[in-house]
């Protein structure tokens, strides 16, 4: 009977909303970044998944629900970037360069540490989107011979690594411009660094939205090409 | 509530049919951004259509993708088989980008000021 109401979307949608909520109070409770809800909610539902072996695509049926929010939601970041636009418009030239530079960073150290380390060849492709946003990430590991699969999973956890000490390790280097923290956590760890910018800054989530679509922009563009130098 | 709604999905759509249609590598939503953007800026959308809505989704924001990191589970072989190059690459791949993204906003803004003064 278990496996069966596991089926039923409420399962998984029931499941995300409890696991989040407790995460979400552990973390204002311990007020500790090492308890980002994020991070704790999907540790909590694989070990909920795994010690009750539920597979996946029954959890699935109720995840994809919650995911499918997710689309909307990008589209929305459209509105603070319209609400900061004056503040924007003021750094947009600071604001491209650095994500140039963080997009050509990312491509670099990602595949070469891969290399370096003795990484496989699909590996070392699939770690190169590593920053972009999902789909996007996606789309260009497909392209240049990665592992589609395999980059989707680095990317989640690349996003949650950001969120959890993002902002923390930008105070830490010297950089106190909520515009500057923004767009540096928005490079590096696309949407589910947002997602923690929105609720430091407006101002600096704004920019992380952003910089989700320039970094994804740049990156479809420069890893193909990189990828034709030394395929 | 349901304008929002309707018009966020509406725009979501379009920037599929925009990737689709010309070959994108770019995903609908992240083109509906950028269109919701250019629809307040020309004064086609008005703020108040899509705030409550929006509003609504971004501050709820980390927890959709909840789902989506759980299934990182279904590909634990495939991250175990070169664990050590991922995470060592994942990590400081991860410092630097944030490194070199900050500072470069932070000094072309420091110099674009002191060309003005």
């Amino acid at each position: 009977m278990w496996s069966e109401l596991a089926k039923s979307p409420v399962f998984g949608v029931g499941l995300t909303l409890i696991v989040f909520f407790l995460a979400q109070k552990l973390y204002r409770r311990t007020a500790s970044i090492f308890f980002n809800p994020v991070a704790v909610a999907i540790l909590g539902i694989i070990g909920i998944l795994e010690v009750a072996g539920i597979p996946y695509r029954d959890y699935a049926k109720g995840g994809n629900l919650i995911l499918f929010l997710l689309g909307p939601s990008v589209v929305a970041l459209g509105l603070p970037l319209y609400q900061r636009r004056r503040e924007i418009l003021a750094k947009k030239l600071p604001i491209l360069v650095g994500v140039a530079a963080g997009a050509v960073t990312s491509i670099v150290t990602a595949s070469g540490l891969t290399w370096l380390l003795g990484g496989s060849r699909e590996v070392i492709w699939s770690m190169a989107p590593k920053s972009v946003t999902t789909p996007i990430a996606i789309g260009i590991a497909e392209k240049v011979g990665g592992l589609p699969p395999l980059t989707a999973a680095i990317v989640v956890l690349t996003g949650c690594l950001g969120a959890i000490c993002g902002p923390e390790f930008c105070r830490l280097i010297g950089l106190r411009d909520p515009a500057a923290v923004g767009l540096a956590v928005g490079t590096a760890a696309h949407g589910i660094g947002t997602a923690r910018m929105l609720e430091i800054d407006r101002l600096g989530g704004a920019v992380a939205g952003l910089a989700i679509g320039l970094n994804g922009l740049m990156t479809a563009f420069i890893l193909p090409l990189i990828f034709f130098c030394f395929r | 509530m349901v304008q929002g709604f309707a018009l966020l999905l509406l725009l979501q759509f379009i920037g599929e049919i925009i990737a689709r249609g010309c070959g994108l590598p770019i995903p609908g939503n992240v083109i509906g951004m950028g269109l919701l953007l250019v629809a307040l800026l020309l004064g086609w959308i008005e703020e108040k259509w899509v705030q409550e809505a929006s509003e609504l989704l971004l501050s709820h924001l980390a927890l959709l993708f909840v789902p989506a990191g759980v299934g990182v589970m279904v590909y634990f072989d495939l991250l175990r088989r070169e664990w050590l190059a991922i995470s060592v690459a994942l990590v400081v791949s991860s410092f630097a980008v944030m490194a070199v993204t900050g500072w470069t906003e932070a000094w072309l803004e420091k110099r674009g000021g002191h060309d003005v003064e």
